[in-house]
């Protein structure tokens, strides 16, 4: 075979050096101890589809990728989709910085004398989303939203020891919810559902009749999966701490621009999806679980996920970094350990530090306030289309909200897909999660919909709903 | 042909102050977008209700774009990836990531794709993922992957799970109760059989370097759900009594689950599905060339045989993956997604699966293809054995189990006798690699080798970085004989040297964010 620019001993030469040296006239025989029966054919082995079978050239590589890639629908717009995933300008640096081989090339720092760059990023992005959070400790982080909510379910039930119960709003993001629900598959644990007032938010009533002594945990999100902000919070976290449960909050990171921060409404683990902060959507991955919580050696000894800390060199003498408490983790606990979490979201991480360092505080305050006039502005736009209900609920929203087409006398599937034609791309159908809400969609802005995007939508829209 | 030089390495030292001491009032590193007059007047104005409208912004620094840009290149000037060396981490892999593989991750075509964008606007995207579940099928030996899972963990709960699954579809659960895993196994193997409420079993592993096969028979009963295997083992061998334990597994109904994380040693030659595996997962971040990113992110694919589950054969063992499976319509050309339909286990993640490390993992297999891949496991297994035939020869190293049988991926050198005579230990030789401008080898793991040094050059790496590696560990050694003292110094090259690790988790002075940092040094 010929040398392969990825494999630099492929070569006549080289593979001699080698050969010599272990004394073997054949590759073949470093493989005798797989028995025969298990033995895979050469022939059969070099005829099964797996890529095109010989190695290809970079170029004919890219071409079949772009030639692929050129079957995606070019939009007019970005797609006016949220739930749990927004698209947010990335700003070049992001992505330059992340480019950089040492970072990107690098594994999990276990050798901290010559990884101190990348642990020291590691930490700046637990120390700043801890202060966007308002939280104390920020672990560097987990797969997704969804994944850190599994986690923050089972943390709870392992720091309420007896414990069977874990409360959610309605309004909780269904996918996270699926998410959840497999993580507690093993486990008796019942996730008892909280409905919704006419404000679209969690009822507290209907909380306070349904908490009890066995409840471990009420998780709350805000804004919640139908954008409609939480303003009894600290009501909420009150309740839940009155009958010794966990508080844990989900948030959307870009509304903590505007909003009360977690830490301030009394949570005590903070979980939430980091890709706003500077990742792009990618069809959903790669993402950053955010999981976070108070100062408490309790909660911190049962948290998962990796931790950097900042010390010192050994003479002490220089600021360094370790990776503490790695008792909690599976290399060291095994079966015992908080999580089996190992390869995590590092990268992810780092990029959202880099996103919030060049936004600071003022941009992202900024950048909330975009997002939040862009929906409102959207929202008075499609109010005045004929049939069209932006007011399902009375409550405040951030930058996504349900928009209702009953009286359209249209089903949303169809809308989507004459919208489709014109190039745009609506919100998500809700009536699979939310049947109550008819004919829905939920519809998301952010600072790359423009004030054009949204006056797009809406001329294709009352064009639809008129032909 | 090749020369071997003396190493001389100097890692860049800046006093970085951390991004919280950079920087100065006023000072912005982006502009964001505002919204416009029309807009502002349309809206009139923010209304949030005061008790949830953020008091005091949060305590972010203020600082230019350029300073974001040094303070950041000047992070990464203290960190090392495979690009700036060899890196033999045993059992990570830590390949050459072709560059190719980042074009295509970071297509705008995809990056800017949403999860739950229409099929037919992503028909692209679906074929490339489309093809990769084919693909790993191939490789593996399976009948049906699901991209859905995001690292090799994540993988191995997701098979721990429809293991869970598969005995509680045949009403076996309250019988079902134990994983067994040998003694050499990672230790994400015990913890995801834990998360998934099993209780889980140690099996030793034989001075050969197998299982014990006796010792297997006396611990597998009709409470076996399953058994968690790597092969080759993270011992680097060939689990040569694949085929007893099978059977043994098997005949009381337990499923095989094969930790795909050492597939790099056995492409082309053998795979999980001819040797009676019903459930793999594969990390993509290790043997198909995405970057590992300083710890993620990665991919974790699991595939499964087509098995059955219940007794009306209406339920496979595919039928209880996760996440969203890529189909394609032949009569009309189009590529849609399934599930997690009914038996399905559900969602571990929110949405599809990482895309990113996908597509890099997909450019490499495609550029490579069947024959390429058999290359990189021969060329891989022989930089293996290369480096343990000549490690060998150092005074102090040995490769306990198995001695001599060839390796496969990676090899385990211990260096047990090297710490006996001299009390130099394995974390003295790691800083004495480091100190050479190499990254040092995965240390005290797996548990059973003392003075692990677990070694995994890959197919990546030049035959004459291997002789400087053993040329420095040549030095090392005749350090630790002649003047012990001075590799407890180790490293001097680098940019910090050793670290407190002692402050570093002592609840007193432990930091683990810069808020609590200051808290604790204002007292
Ligand atoms: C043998 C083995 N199994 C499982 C894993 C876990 O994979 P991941 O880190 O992708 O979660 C690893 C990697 O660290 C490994 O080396």
């Amino acid at each position: 075979m010929n040398p392969h620019p990825w494999i630099p001993n492929s070569t006549d030469e080289y593979c001699k050096v080698i050969m010599e040296e272990l004394g073997i006239r054949s590759i073949d025989e470093l493989f005798q101890d797989i028995p025969g029966k298990f033995r895979i054919k050469r022939d059969e082995w070099d005829n099964l589809e797996i890529g095109f079978k010989e190695p290809i050239s970079e170029y004919e590589a890219w071409r079949f990728i772009d030639e692929s890639l050129s079957m995606n629908k070019k939009l007019k717009t970005i797609p006016f989709l949220g739930g749990g995933v927004y698209p947010h300008y990335v700003p070049a640096v992001v992505k330059h910085i992340l480019m950089r081989g040492e970072f990107l090339t690098s594994y999990t720092p276990y050798q901290a004398e010559i990884s101190v760059g990348l642990m020291q990023a590691l930490f700046e992005y637990q120390s700043l989303m801890a202060e966007l959070l308002d939280m104390d400790i920020v672990n560097a982080s987990m797969y997704d939203w969804g994944s850190a909510t599994g986690e923050a379910f089972l943390m709870s039930l392992r720091v309420k020891r007896g414990r069977r119960k874990i409360i959610i709003p309605h309004t909780m993001n269904p996918f996270h919810r699926r998410v959840a629900e497999t993580y507690l598959y093993p486990h008796d644990v019942s996730l008892v559902e909280v409905g919704v007032t006419e404000k679209g938010t969690v009822n507290i009533s209907e909380l306070e009749e349904k908490i009890d002594g066995e409840t471990a945990a009420v998780y709350l999100q805000n804004p919640n999966f139908l954008g409609f902000i939480e303003e009894y919070a600290v009501e909420i976290g009150e309740i839940a701490h009155k009958h010794g449960a966990l508080f844990i909050m989900g948030v959307y990171p870009i509304s903590l621009g505007l909003l009360e921060a977690p830490g301030k409404l009394g949570a005590d683990i903070v979980v939430g999806e980091g890709q706003p902060l500077g990742l792009y959507p990618s069809f959903g991955g790669p993402l950053l679980g955010i999981f976070a919580i108070r100062n408490d050696r309790k909660l911190l000894r049962q948290m998962p996920g990796r931790l950097i800390g900042l010390t010192t060199t050994k003479d002490g003498k220089e600021r360094a970094f370790a990776m503490i408490l790695q008792t909690r983790e599976q290399h060291i606990r095994r079966e015992k350990a908080t999580s089996n979490i190992c390869t995590n979201e590092a990268l992810s991480a780092i990029a959202s530090a880099v996103y919030l360092s060049l936004l600071g505080p003022d941009g992202l305050k900024k950048l909330a306030e975009t997002n939040y006039y862009h929906a409102h502005y959207a929202e008075k736009k499609l109010s005045s289309l004929e049939g069209v209900e932006t007011r399902i609920y009375s409550g405040e929203f951030f930058n996504e909200f349900p928009v209702r087409f009953d009286h359209t006398g249209r089903e949303y599937y169809e809308i989507h897909r004459r919208l489709l034609e014109k190039g745009i791309h609506g919100g998500i159908y809700l009536g699979n999660s939310y049947p109550e809400l008819g004919e829905s969609a939920l519809y998301a802005f952010t600072e790359m919909h423009t004030r054009r995007d949204i006056d797009l939508l809406v001329e294709a829209l009352k064009d639809v709903l008129n032909g | 042909m090749r020369g071997v030089c003396i190493v001389v390495f100097r890692q860049a030292k800046w006093s970085e102050p951390l991004i919280f001491e950079i920087g100065g009032d006023g000072r912005i590193g982006h502009i964001v977008p505002e919204p416009g007059e029309e807009v502002r007047r349309i809206v009139d104005g923010i209304n949030i209700p005061e008790k949830i409208k953020r008091k005091k912004p949060p305590r972010l620094p203020r600082v230019s774009e350029v300073e974001v840009v040094r303070h950041y290149t000047r992070l990464t000037q203290m960190s090392y990836g495979v690009d700036n060396g060899p890196v033999p981490l045993g059992s990570c892999t830590m390949k050459y990531n072709p560059r190719i593989g980042f074009e295509a991750a970071y297509d705008p075509r995809i990056t800017w794709l949403h999860p739950l964008q229409d099929e037919d606007t992503v028909q692209g995207l679906l074929k490339l993922l489309y093809l990769l579940q084919k693909w790993l099928a191939n490789i593996t030996g399976m009948d049906k992957c699901t991209l859905h899972p995001a690292a090799g963990a994540h993988g191995e709960l997701t098979g721990m799970l429809v293991t869970r699954k598969y005995h509680d579809l045949r009403g076996q659960l309250n019988v079902k109760k134990e994983i067994i895993v040998p003694d050499s196994a990672h230790g994400t193997n015990p913890a995801s059989a834990s998360m998934a409420g099993f209780t889980v079993v140690e099996v030793p592993s034989g001075s050969d370097g197998n299982i014990d096969v006796e010792a297997l028979k006396t611990v597998v009963s009709e409470k076996t759900a399953g058994l968690m295997i790597t092969n080759p083992s993270t011992l680097g061998l060939f689990e040569e009594n694949i085929a007893e334990i099978e059977e043994l597994i098997h005949s009381v109904d337990g499923l095989l689950y094969y930790d795909g994380a050492n597939l790099n040693g056995i492409m082309g030659y053998t795979r999980p599905g001819d040797m009676g595996f019903d459930i793999a997962h594969i990390n993509i971040h290790k043997t198909f060339g995405s970057p590992h990113g300083g710890g993620g992110p990665g991919a974790g694919p699991v595939c499964v045989k087509d098995r059955v589950v219940n007794e009306d054969k209406s339920i496979r063992l595919g039928d209880l993956l996760p996440g969203y499976i890529v189909e394609y319509d032949e009569d009309n050309d189009k590529y849609y997604l399934l599930g997690p339909g009914k038996h399905s286990i559900g969602l571990l993640k929110a949405f599809f699966g990482n895309i990113g490390p996908l597509i890099w993992g997909f450019t490499y297999i495609l550029m490579l293809g069947a024959k390429g891949l058999r290359l990189v496991t021969e060329q891989a297994v022989l930089n293996t054995n290369y480096f343990a035939s000549k490690i060998r020869k150092v005074k102090g190293f040995s490769i306990p189990y198995g001695e001599n049988r060839p390796r496969k991926h990676e090899v385990v050198v211990s260096a047990e006798k090297l710490y006996e005579e001299t009390g130099v230990s394995a974390l003295d030789v790691a800083k004495g690699l480091l100190d050479a401008g190499f990254y040092a080898p995965t240390i005290y793991f797996p548990l059973i080798v003392r003075e692990a040094l677990m070694t995994e050059f890959t197919e990546s790496e030049t035959l004459e970085n291997i002789d400087k590696y053993v040329e420095r560990l040549r030095e090392i050694s005749e350090t630790a004989y002649t003047n012990p003292e001075e590799a407890r110094k180790w490293p001097i090259n680098t940019s910090v040297g050793r670290i407190d690790e002692v402050k570093a988790n002592h609840p007193k002075t432990m930091a683990p964010t810069w808020r609590i940092y200051l808290e604790k040094t204002r007292k």
